[in-house]
């Protein structure tokens, strides 16, 4: 491959990437009569589509129980994944790779497959359409993923920084308390963008034990626009815009512990 | 002290994973219909099972979701490989096109769903509607899958890439070896675990697909692009026959499982045993 067919090569690959946020974003402010014919340059140019999100639709409902929501998920299974992939990483475990291997199988489970369960437990519970009631479900997938991903981590760090600490007379837990941890942060990090990436995203739970606007979450919020006949895109368009947009913060300022998460949770598989 | 370190995230998930599993088993195995209380939850064996496979749509469903997994996923490896090369021989804006690639993974996949919907709705005309057409109907959905998790192949590919000695591609250059020969011969052979991984990870993540079809077709038309999952779903949250649904969700679990344990007894031990 020369140069040049390679250079082409790329840029259509990052066009075709980038071509349908383009066209969610102009459609987003486009306004609905010129809508229809889904023009690939804006002729006009308006806001209705975001005044409308807010003001008739109350968006920022679902933006703050998704926060919540997100947050809370990735500030509980963090500080329990945490002390659990450093005992993997460090300790001697009998049967460290059952269960690594049950937090993989259980990070990539179908999440059809307890929807059913959990239902019934959360509705025997009186949590259904609470907080409580997705934060539990969402740290099934997201406390095996941030163990996978922090053993990997801890697995990279230098053990002779804490061997030292601990000739020096810190016990083991000072010792991960004041070497392992300032050391571990930006893999903490990594895995705890993951995380709230992931139940920012999440779908299929929130669509089941969810009951009303006042607990949706973005993207129940969203897909919910639409009446019967038919989908007003300008919203939706407008919609899909705000809720990409904490991610795309989250791209641009953490894309290298986005891409060293994402490697490591596939590496030493 | 190790067991007191890991109690408490296993404790978690054994209460809301595991015990889940367990539970929906147990269901399958029970006649269990919310609408329906006064029939209690009479025990009745592989019934659901038997009920399943006698059941056209439930055939119908597997089908799509492995047709889907195998259509999509070969594109989604072959596309993040050509993206990762792109990224790992960029001499300038690397960043900027990691930006770039990583965008579509990280949205939502509702808001991936309802780009593409949109995109391939302003590409219908009445003679031809892409959402009316049983098999048409694949095409938005496959592009969607395509779309939002190439990165995701890409960026694993490009760690593996990134092991890859380029003194070997060096030599190789120098004895003559053109690009095509350097890549096959080389790159590709050296990138065998990540492949094997990053096909695995897509592989399971395409067999349970819900959320895209949900919103960009809701199965349709009729049930033509419905998936195991949303079957699933329909039999469970809306009919609430939760015996006959766990029964279903069951045998999505197994269909992943089944593949896992194929991939890791079949390609993954020989790749990685020469590789290793």
């Amino acid at each position: 491959m020369t140069r040049t067919a390679g250079a082409i090569a790329g840029g259509l690959l990052l066009a075709g990437l980038l071509f349908p946020i383009y066209r969610m974003i102009v459609a987003s402010i486009t306004p609905d009569p010129s809508l229809a014919t889904a023009p690939l340059v804006p002729a006009v140019f308006s806001l209705e589509h975001y005044r409308a999100l807010f003001d008739e639709r109350d968006f920022l409902i679902p933006i703050r129980n998704s926060l919540v929501v997100a947050g809370a998920t990735t500030a509980f299974a963090m500080p329990l994944a945490a002390t659990c992939a450093y005992a993997l990483a460090r300790l001697r475990i009998r049967g460290r790779g059952l269960i690594l291997s049950i937090m993989l199988a259980v990070s990539m489970f179908p999440q059809i497959a307890i929807v059913g369960p959990l239902y019934l437990i959360l509705r025997e519970l009186h949590l259904l359409n609470t907080y409580p009631g997705l934060v539990l479900p969402y740290l099934t997938f997201s406390t095996p993923l941030a163990v996978w991903l922090l053993t990997a981590f801890f697995r990279q760090l230098p053990r002779d920084l804490e061997e030292a600490a601990m000739i020096d007379g810190a016990s083991r837990m000072r010792a991960a308390w004041d070497v392992v941890l300032p050391l571990a942060a930006p893999g903490i990090a990594s895995a705890a963008i993951l995380t709230f990436l992931y139940c920012w995203n999440e779908f299929l739970f929130a669509l089941s034990f969810t009951l009303g606007p006042e607990r949706y979450t973005v993207p129940v919020s969203i897909m919910l626009f639409r009446s019967r006949y038919q989908i007003p895109w300008g919203e939706v368009l407008a919609a899909t815009v705000v809720a990409s947009i904490p991610v795309v913060i989250l791209v641009l300022t953490c894309q290298r512990r986005i891409v060293a998460g994402l490697s490591a949770g596939a590496s030493k598989g | 002290m190790a067991a007191l370190l890991i109690a408490p995230a296993a404790g978690l998930i054994a209460i809301v994973a595991l015990l889940p599993i367990a539970a929906t088993v147990w269901e399958a195995l029970h006649g269990h219909d919310l609408r329906l209380p006064w029939l209690g939850r009479p025990f009745v064996g592989l019934g659901n099972f038997v009920e399943a496979a006698g059941d056209p749509r439930f055939v119908e469903a597997v089908l799509h979701t492995v047709l889907f997994a195998v259509v999509s996923v070969p594109i989604e490896i072959a596309l993040g490989l050509a993206l990762a090369l792109v990224m790992h021989r960029a001499l300038r804006g690397r960043g900027a096109i990691r930006v770039a690639a990583l965008l579509p993974w990280t949205v939502p996949t509702v808001v991936a769903a309802l780009i593409w919907r949109f995109m391939f709705e302003a590409y219908s005309t009445t003679a031809f509607d892409w959402f009316v057409h049983p098999l048409a109907a694949w095409v938005p959905i496959i592009a969607a899958d395509v779309w939002k998790t190439t990165p995701f192949v890409a960026i694993l590919m490009l760690a593996g890439l990134q092991t890859i000695d380029p003194a070997l591609d060096e030599a190789a250059r120098i004895d003559g070896a053109g690009p095509l020969r350097r890549f096959v011969t080389i790159t590709l052979p050296l990138l065998g675990p990540a492949l094997v991984v990053a096909t695995a990870f897509r592989a399971l993540d395409a067999l349970r697909l819900f959320d895209l079809v949900y919103v960009m077709t809701g199965g349709g038309p009729g049930t033509a692009t419905e998936p195991l999952s949303l079957y699933a779903f329909v039999v469970l949250m809306q009919r609430l026959r939760f015996g006959y649904g766990a029964a279903l969700s069951i045998t999505v679990f197994l269909l992943t499982f089944a593949f896992a344990l194929i991939w890791i007894r079949t390609i993954g031990r020989s790749l990685t045993s020469d590789h290793a």
